[in-house]
């Protein structure tokens, strides 16, 4: 099993316990290898262990690419601490690699002296063709500075797998859990939570019920190579990731869809409107889709329009019939439901429209992350027509956003926009579980048969018009994209009254900041530069930012989850600091804002790579602007 | 402000304050006024009647109407109502759109919404023109049509919104015209006794961009000899003295005078394939009599009551519990 390239002495001490604090780990393999699950299996075995942990899936727009080449590698990267943890990791202390491609596509980000884990099966003539590799990374010496663990996985699982009667290309499938279970080994992770997922997955109560042999494969592979890292010379010691220190409390693992789905369940339940979810498939949004539709219970109607247009359409007449109507797209989808959004903002109707952001323009990176949908969101729509803007910054705060996002809706009988992305909403992160009773209630201002009604009346303090639903008896009116007169709400082409009406729509929007939390400072308030980050960045940017005071640096940092409004106290904090340092996965979207707000300059660290910043890249670009500016 | 009216409804309960601003003679006032006539007789109390519209002339049809509306964007009606119909299914929900608006801009919502049989009564305007925008051609005006946009005569083909609708799979497809009010008021009322979508097509006349445009079949003069009514169980005869009527030959259907009773067509809204309803939509002036009446009516299933019984059927099963929701899965407790 040992190679040349397999003489990096591994560790001092026989199979000794070393304690660390954090790990980075991914698995990458070909789209067809499973490594989704195997990411997921080990994100839950540690999630229960009681480890912080952030993840981030990685695969590509293709369902099934050419099997070997990098076009088609899947990977799934978990970052796992005893520490309280806010990304996924920046450089990798262990990469998993199924296939030649998947190594070629991924060992870039394996830090020196890192961990290589491969099956060499992957890596035959043909594998190494299809990577187009000019030579075999194993032979070559490419691979000198990391230690590598060879071993032929596939034929160790259909050794492993062979009393099953599982043979050919169905007992290979299984080498996913082989690997899994050495890295199991490595990491002293507990074997049983992913037993009991095989048998509930392919168990007797499933469609499987007649291949026993499925799941009795997947649990001795994943046994087999647990014993082999233990028996076998690969690895001299395992590592123990001790418990971290979290609130006390339950929990469990969430990911940033699954997050929205809750919070818009519980966004209806506390304000007693049912959920109408307009929607058109896209990814990374369609978790969203999929997750609503298992909860009829909670009387939620999901439809799946036919085009984004109609989601957007059918959501605005829920919400005009008295339900709480949302829509969920990724931005090709946002460019379609502009005009209806317009006719939100206009009939002043509430509604909720989530952007999972994903790199554009066009069609784009549809499965890569990015900030670029934020202007956007604040300006496309023709004529002035401001709605709200909120974005969420990590898995679990998807789902304050999206309970925050529609109490907003609901109060101010606007449509929310609130940005989500697709790094935040595949991945996922422990999730302190609220009580339900301890959620605020979300009162609507319904308009009362009876009472004196004019369509477009506004309640002095929120100036929002009052939800007059059909089937009222004596409230009939009708309302419309035309500009409205001021209070009655008919029909107005009069001059001033547009202008009254445009203000109106304004200061609505506008007088929001009054009921969002003021914005705070973290790390250094008197600090040399602030640095502002908004939505998925945070935890990059917050880990950066305190990883920089450590080495000297005096930054603050403040995080915005409300763009439109700013919080009230945004000016009042920006006039405290020389200068101003924003951070997005965009050419500067937010920089021109707060620089045409607030009319100051700001130095902006863009990127868009389809990926999260790295916490060293940003620590590095925040020493080299405050030396360079000294 | 009660919930039933001391006193039956009438039509002036639906006359909205709104004055009136379409064009002196437009067709869409016999429309509104027919429409404000059957309400009243509907059964219904008036705050659960809600009329949708996309842009267009017609669009403005609820500002007329004293019920609920909802005056909407361009061609997105039927998508709109379907919301609307779908969160609160107690309201009678009427769409009103164009030629333009419903099948040009909007042909792929209102393809959708007779697909899945929402229960939404669709009335569309047929003036074969753009009249809002100032008389461009439409998606049904004829070939060689000279409009603004068309100088030199307008070179695609029209389709039949009621070919289209039958082929969407609609299970009340019917056609009236504006000059024909007693026609109107009866089909209008099918339409509205039908559960599910039901697609009208009016033939409606605009004065100004395409005056008589409908003249040649639905003209009063000589309509007996151009138009064929379509009464369920009766035969296919048309003409002064009901002399002629269609017959089928092979495949084809053909005009014929003096027929034999056995070998005229008869009518049957209820044929299920709705090939023969199909058959009839192709039926086009000069060649052929225009059908008018209900071509098609046949019961489909609701997607509102398959909806429905999902969810009371998860409703049945587990009752709403935010608590039991945020703790399914694998739980852990940090003390």
């Amino acid at each position: 099993m040992s190679t040349d390239v397999h003489k990096i002495p591994l560790s001092p001490s026989e199979k000794s316990h070393i304690d660390i604090d954090s790990v980075t780990i991914r698995f990458a393999g070909d789209s067809g290898d499973g490594m989704q699950i195997t990411g997921t299996q080990f994100t839950d075995a540690s999630a229960l262990f009681g480890n912080d942990l952030a993840t981030m899936p990685d695969y590509p727009a293709e369902i099934r690419a050419p099997a070997g080449t990098v076009a088609g590698v899947s990977a799934y990267q978990i970052h796992f601490s005893s520490q309280d943890i806010k990304t996924p990791g920046d450089d990798l202390n262990v990469l998993v690699a199924m296939n030649a491609a998947a190594l070629k596509a991924n060992i870039g980000d394996l830090e020196e002296g890192g961990i290589l884990l491969i099956d060499e099966a992957g890596f035959t003539e043909k594998d190494i063709e299809k990577a187009e590799l000019k030579s075999n990374p194993l032979e070559d010496g490419s691979l000198a500075g990391y230690r590598v663990i060879k071993a032929d996985i596939t034929s160790l699982t259909i050794n492993a797998v062979k009393e099953t009667g599982l043979k050919g290309k169905s007992a290979e499938l299984c080498k996913n859990f082989f690997t899994l279970g050495m890295m199991y080994w490595l990491y002293d992770r507990p074997l049983n939570h992913t037993l009991k997922w095989l048998d509930e997955k392919f168990g007797p109560k499933t469609k499987y019920k007649n291949k026993p042999e499925i799941a009795e494969s997947n649990k001795k592979a994943l046994t087999a190579g647990y014993n082999f890292a233990d028996t076998v010379e690969l690895f001299t010691s395992h590592y123990r990731v001790k418990k971290a220190a979290l609130p006390k409390g339950k929990y469990r693992k969430i990911a940033g869809n699954e997050a929205t789905v809750f919070g818009l369940l519980a966004a209806s339940r506390k304000s007693g409107r049912n959920i109408f979810y307009g929607s058109y498939p896209i990814t990374p949004a369609s978790d969203i889709l999929h997750g609503l539709s298992k909860y009829k219970n909670f009387g939620v109607i999901t439809f799946q329009a036919e085009d984004e247009i109609a989601a957007i359409a059918s959501a605005i007449g829920s919400s005009y019939a008295g339900g709480l109507g949302v829509t969920a797209t990724s931005g090709p989808g946002i460019c379609l439901k502009l005009e209806a959004m317009g006719l939100g903002v206009m009939t002043e109707l509430p509604l909720v429209i989530i952007d999972v952001q994903r790199g554009g323009p066009s069609t784009g990176l549809p499965t890569k992350t990015e900030q670029s949908d934020l202007l956007m969101a604040m300006f496309g729509r023709s004529g002035d027509s401001p709605v709200p803007v909120l974005a969420a910054r990590s898995p679990g705060d998807c789902f304050a956003m999206a309970m925050e996002a529609s109490r907003i809706a609901l109060k101010y009988m606007t449509p929310v926009i609130l940005l989500t992305d697709g790094y935040i909403a595949n991945g996922s992160e422990p999730w302190l579980i609220p009580d339900p009773a301890s959620l605020p209630d979300i009162p609507v201002n319904l308009a009362v048969a009876g009472e004196a009604f004019q369509a477009y009346a506004r309640d002095p303090v929120s100036l929002a018009r009052k939800w007059a639903i059909p089937g009222t008896p004596g409230l009939e009116h009708r309302i419309g994209g035309l500009e409205k007169a001021s209070k009655s709400g008919g029909i107005s082409y009069d001059p001033e009254n547009h202008q009254v009406m445009t203000n109106e729509r304004h200061a609505k929007i506008a007088g929001i900041a009054n009921d969002i939390p003021p914005a705070e400072v973290m790390g250094d308030a008197d600090g040399d530069a602030l640095v502002i980050s908004w939505g998925g960045t945070y935890g990059a940017v917050s880990t950066a930012v305190e990883e920089s005071i450590k080495a000297g640096l005096k930054l603050g940092h403040l995080h915005l989850n409300y763009i439109n409004p700013f919080p009230r106290n945004l000016g009042e904090i920006l006039n405290g600091f020389d200068r101003v340092i924003i951070p997005e996965l965009n050419m500067g979207q937010l920089k021109l804002l707060i620089s045409g707000t607030f009319g100051i300059p700001v130095q902006g660290i863009n990127q868009v790579r389809g990926k999260p910043f790295k916490v060293s890249f940003l620590a590095s670009e925040f020493h080299r602007i405050l030396e360079t500016q000294k | 402000m009660t919930t039933t009216p001391a006193e039956p409804l009438t039509r002036k309960d639906f006359a909205s304050p709104t004055a009136i601003r379409w064009c002196p003679g437009c067709g869409d006032y016999s429309i509104l006024t027919t429409m404000q006539g059957l309400l009243p007789t509907l059964g219904l109390p008036k705050e659960n009647f809600v009329f949708v519209s996309g842009i267009g002339c017609s669009s403005r049809f609820p500002y007329y109407m004293n019920t609920y509306g909802f005056h909407t964007i361009h061609g997105r009606a039927p998508a709109i109502s379907t919301g609307v119909k779908l969160t609160n299914p107690d309201l009678q929900v009427w769409v009103i759109t164009g030629d333009g608006d419903a099948l040009s801009i909007g042909g792929n919502h209102f393809i959708h919404a007779l697909r899945r049989n929402m229960d939404l009564k669709i009335i569309l305007f047929n003036n074969r023109i753009y009249g809002l925008t100032k008389g461009q051609y439409s998606p049904t005006s004829g070939v060689g049509t000279v409009s603004p946009s068309t100088p030199y005569g307008s070179v695609d083909q029209p389709l039949s919104p009621i070919s289209m609708a039958i082929g969407a799979e609609a299970g009340f497809v019917a056609r009236t015209s504006d000059n024909d009010v007693k026609h109107m008021g009866e089909v209008f009322a099918a339409a509205a006794a039908y559960k599910g979508a039901a697609l009208v097509e009016v033939l409606q006349n605009c004065v100004i961009f395409a005056d008589k445009i409908h003249d040649p079949y639905v003209g009063r003069a000589n309509r007996s000899e151009t138009l064929v009514y379509l009464k369920h169980g009766e035969p296919l005869r048309y003409g002064k003295e009901m002399e002629k009527g269609l017959v089928m030959d092979k495949m084809s259907i053909r005009t014929k005078e003096n027929p034999d009773e056995s070998e005229l067509l008869v009518h049957d809204e209820k044929e299920s394939s709705g090939a023969l309803a199909f058959y009839l939509s192709r039926l086009s002036h000069p060649d052929y009599p225009v059908p008018v009446g209900v071509f098609r009516n046949v019961e489909r299933p609701s997607y509102y009551q398959a909806m429905k019984s999902q969810i009371d059927a998860a409703k049945e099963k587990s009752a709403p519990n935010l608590e039991k929701l945020f703790n399914s899965g694998s739980t852990w407790t940090v003390e």
